[in-house]
């Protein structure tokens, strides 16, 4: 008997069936689970509002009247009692790396310090304007300079291109410079190669940017193979787009042989750097031949990825690429002045090769003061130790998991960042999606599932450096016991998740007849 | 190091389960020689929490914020009051940590918010439908122009002179890569815009007309003609909202006859930040759903039949189609989706017409006080809270000369058109519910002080 309990009561053992078909409940809320309605249920337009505004001190200007709206924006508004509870409410209905472990392979969901948040709304960055003069600016032009020579110096570059806002942007910039390039030398390559490994935006990007795109097959090992790959260049080759790390979790072991390949056959490479996490600090992709690679802030250097972005993808540029970036971008002077070049006949630093604007203003700025802010923290011996634990902590999922879940690349030797799995073994009608469906109610974000394509049934596993030991022990164990269950064909994995606000969901209705935006006439199911 | 978990005895007893002697030999498929010995040289070690708060402190100390001086800069980016709880609720780890939602079992949260977010732009810019926003307004003008191409099977867009420059060069650098026409003219420092000059651009060659609305002048352009316009030669009306504040006040594009409308949604839940991040806004009739970039979020049920939502119509993306996408998105800009969302949520549609009543009435106050400069001139006719002054001489020094007296006195058309002859004298004031009646009266008497040569 405790003192907290002076009863001596003690719960009654489970009956088996759930708690809230024992126990229905008026509102339909359970505890803590809280279903919301959409703000359109909750207030009709006009009604309220959450901001208290003065009267307009005069009447439109007259020449306004043929303009003016008819009617309002049919938008609800709310208080902010109710504002705050509805996106409080919301909120618990998500997953998040603030909860526990967010193994996406390839996205690279790490912690994100509260520091940077913090630095980044110094109003010094928050509240300048883009426009502003460039003398009232020095120090956010000198946050650009500053962050571009740290990725310049871990990437062994020569350049860097600071305004893509997301790596497809950013990969996007790169074939820009690759084009643009091979342009200055009168000549005209159409064909970028790559692997059939890569993530979807390569050869997206490389049909947007207006190349034809041909794939490269794997090797049994998961690597590029290099005798297809040198046997297919030739002068109508631009460049390859080669992910390094690759999708599988692999080391392109061939990089300097690739590079080397494309380059005398007058091509360029481009290097897809989602996977830089797992050598920052360790490797220079500089030294490999690369000829531009794109960084994503948001994976390597932990900027938030917010339900879906705002990314970043400054792209670092070789010597041959640099003089063909895109404007604006910064240049420092022997007095110390950070200059913003915006114009291709600039005073200083002219740049007559420059390709042109790929955004209005100058990139993701808030996205560069947090990761300075990573950088700066780590410094480059800390940078070397989040490569070192990120590929520890991947080996050791591979090692411990591969006996129950199958590692198709599992016997080339140690995985970098990402631990690959694939779906041989499960039972008959046990799938990839039943185990991460199952990691939900174990209490954890599934990983990256069926991707990349080249293994059946992917299972693409990145638990990052920021997971400790004993959480990565509590992740093998729920795991293990997933795919156990799935390999003894246990029927309730079918139907998981059973503990999370939804079950699965209906995307082929969603997809058949798209109910897009909310509409009076569209009755809640 | 304060974010690595792993302790020194953890990695040990790790390498030793894997069966590695050292760390280095997990990294044996590096060849020996593209491998570092150590850390990066010419690069500082790690540092403290303290340490790095000092030194971006320091750097954050050399601009001046807009808050310390009286403040009239717009051109696609526009400082308005934020309520407080909008960046206290983006900051919970729910929303701020999460990815894309590609679970949709546990990320209900991001997906409602992006359901509800569609919704309110689909009806402020008075379209059918929206997508779950875009990197800024001037990539999702591109990427506009790109889908009207792909209906329209022409390749030839006819630009604006009222189109932001900026957005004007982003457009003009994809299209020098697909080979797509742009074809586009210099603003004329006219009271009226150049609706006419647009009209009569449009022949049956033609894609899509954009047109910014209000323009980058600050002008109105007249929607309606120029949706006849383009409707008579089957091309479409792309119009491009930066401000969208004002369409608490004029009318939706959408309803003046716009096929799509894109927009920089920085102005509502977004601070400036020196330029992004930044949320481009998308709408457009419904039978283009097809041909549509971006995230695409849609209601739907779950297996006991309750209403839920999921990310939709993936197979015009780029991780289904691949080189066949519509695009090569792969990340919206869903964090500021959320803090414009959260803002128009606490406007509403009253809301949001009472705060552009009073950005347009702060205006007129501005232009009346700043029109009586001697020697200064009010461009425009119409304006909703920004508007064209016209200089006696280069504007470009103006604006320098005035920071100088500590005033960030608007943006000049010489920023924003290097090497364009015949602008250099205009001069981009923005006005918005910050602008108080002390800053007008200082900008007044700066660019006075400034215009007659009078020192700092």
């Amino acid at each position: 008997m405790s003192a907290l309990n002076p009863s001596g009561w003690r719960p009654e053992a489970g009956t088996g069936e759930s708690a809230a078909a024992l126990a229905p409940t008026a509102s339909g809320d359970h505890a803590l689970a809280l279903e919301e309605p959409l703000i359109f249920e909750l207030a009709a337009p006009g009604d309220k509002c959450g901001v208290d505004l003065d009267a307009p001190e005069s009447p439109p200007l007259p020449g306004l009247a043929r303009f003016l709206r008819a009617a309002i924006a049919p938008l609800p508004g709310l208080t902010e009692p109710e504002a705050v509870r509805h996106y409080t409410r919301l909120s618990r209905q998500n997953y998040a790396i603030d909860l526990g472990p967010f193994p996406l392979g390839s996205c690279t969901m790490k912690h994100n310090p509260r520091l940077n948040e913090k630095v980044a709304r110094l109003a010094g960055f928050a509240d300048v304007h883009p426009l502003q003069p460039q003398q009232t600016v020095q120090g956010a032009l000198g946050v650009i300079n500053e962050l571009a020579f740290w990725l310049v110096t871990l990437t062994g570059m020569h350049g860097v291109a600071m305004t893509p806002k997301a790596g497809a942007h950013g990969e996007l910039c790169g074939l820009l410079c690759i084009k643009a390039a091979i342009a200055a030398r009168g000549e005209d390559r159409r064909v970028i190669l790559v692997p059939e490994s890569a993530h979807g935006t390569n050869p997206a990007t490389a049909a947007f940017a207006g190349f034809a795109v041909e794939s490269i097959p794997a090797t049994a090992e998961g690597r590029v193979d290099l005798a297809a790959l040198t046997a297919r260049l030739g002068p109508d080759v631009a460049g390859v787009m080669i992910t390094n790390p690759n999708t599988c979790g692999l080391f392109e072991r061939d990089m300097k042989a690739i590079s080397d390949a494309v380059h005398a056959a007058g091509g360029y490479v481009y290097c897809d750097g989602a996977n830089f996490n797992a050598i920052v600090g360790k490797v220079r992709p500089g030294d490999l031949g690369i000829d531009a690679m794109h960084i994503n802030l948001h994976k390597t250097f932990s900027t938030p990825h917010g339900g879906g972005g705002p990314g970043s993808g400054p792209v670092v540029l070789s010597q041959a690429l640099s003089p063909f970036g895109p404007l604006p971008f910064t240049a420092r002077t022997a007095d110390g002045v950070v200059h913003l070049i915006e114009d291709t006949n600039a005073d200083v630093f002219p740049q007559p090769g420059a390709f042109g604007r790929m955004a209005a203003f100058h990139g993701q700025m808030g996205m560069f003061t947090r990761a300075l802010a990573y950088i700066l923290s780590h410094g480059a011996d800390g940078l070397r130790q989040v490569a070192e634990d990120a590929v520890l902590n991947a080996n050791y999922v591979l090692r411990r998991l591969e006996d129950v879940l199958d590692a198709p690349f599992g016997h080339s030797g140690p995985c970098m960042h990402e631990a690959l799995f694939s779906d041989a073994g499960l039972a008959d009608g046990f799938s990839t999606l039943d185990i991460a469906k199952g990691l939900i109610d174990e209490g954890f974000h599934p990983m990256t599932v069926y991707f990349p394509l080249v293994v059946h049934g992917s299972m693409l596993v990145e638990p990052t450096e920021t997971e400790s030991r004993a959480g990565l022990d509590r992740f093998i164990a729920s795991l293990r016991s997933l795919a156990e269950r799935a390999r003894a064909g246990d029927a309730s994995l079918k139907s998981a998740p059973h503990f999370a606000p939804r079950r699965r969901l209906d995307e082929t209705q969603a997809a058949r007849k798209p109910v897009l935006v909310w509409r009076e006439t569209v009755a809640p199911a | 190091m304060r974010y690595l978990p792993l302790t020194p005895a953890d990695r040990t007893e790790m390498l030793s389960a894997i069966g590695a002697d050292t760390i280095d030999a997990l990294f044996a498929d590096v060849p020996a020689e593209a491998r570092l010995p150590g850390p990066v040289a010419g690069l500082p070690a790690h540092a403290s929490e303290m340490a790095v708060e000092r030194h971006m402190a320091a750097l954050a100390a050399r601009n001046l914020t807009a808050g310390a001086a009286p403040f009239f800069l717009g051109a696609g980016a526009y400082r308005h009051h934020i309520p407080a709880s909008v960046d206290h609720l983006i900051q919970r780890g729910e929303f701020l940590t999460a990815y894309t939602p590609y679970q949709p079992e546990i990320a209900q949260g991001t997906l409602q918010v992006l359901f509800e977010f569609q919704t309110q732009v689909a009806r402020l810019l008075g379209t059918d439908i929206a997508n779950a926003s875009m990197y800024d307004g001037s990539t999702a003008c591109w990427e506009a122009i790109a889908m009207a191409a792909r209906i329209t099977r022409r390749k030839k867009a006819v630009l604006s002179g009222g189109l932001h420059p900026h957005y004007g060069e982003t457009v003009k650098t994809m299209a020098r890569f697909t080979g797509d026409a742009i074809d586009a003219r210099p603003p004329r420092l006219d009271a009226a815009p150049d609706d006419a000059d647009v009209i009569a651009a449009i022949d049956g060659e033609t894609a899509c007309v954009v047109v910014q609305y209000p323009d980058v002048l600050g002008r109105i352009p007249d929607l309606a003609l120029i949706a006849a316009a383009a409707q008579a030669h089957g091309a479409l009306l792309v119009a491009v909202v930066t401000e969208p504040v004002a369409l608490g006040l004029i009318e939706a594009p959408g309803h003046l006859g716009a096929d799509i409308v894109v927009g920089e949604g920085q102005s509502l839940g977004v601070g400036l930040q020196f330029g992004g991040p930044y949320l481009g806004l998308f709408g457009c009739r419904e039978k283009f759903v097809r041909q549509m970039p971006g995230r695409l979020c849609g209601q739907t049920v779950d297996a006991d039949g309750r209403r839920g939502f999921v990310l939709t119509l993936s197979t015009r993306e780029q991780h289904i189609r691949r080189e066949k996408a519509t695009s090569n998105i792969c990340t919206n800009s869903g964090l500021c989706a959320l803090a414009f969302s959260i803002h128009m949520t606490l406007l509403g549609g009253a809301g949001l017409a009472r705060l552009a009543q009073v950005n347009h009435a702060r205006a007129q106050a501005a232009a009346r006080r700043l029109g009586q400069v001697p020697g200064v001139a009010v461009l425009n006719d119409v304006y909703f809270n920004e508007f064209t002054l016209i200089l006696p001489g280069d504007a470009r020094a103006a604006v320098r000369a005035l920071a100088d007296r500590g005033v960030l006195g608007g943006v000049s058309l010489g920023r924003l058109y290097p090497g364009e002859g015949g602008l250099d004298r205009g001069l981009l004031v923005a006005v918005t519910e910050m602008t108080g009646d002390d800053e007008i009266e200082a900008l007044a008497t700066a660019l006075d002080d400034v215009l007659q040569g009078e020192p700092a």
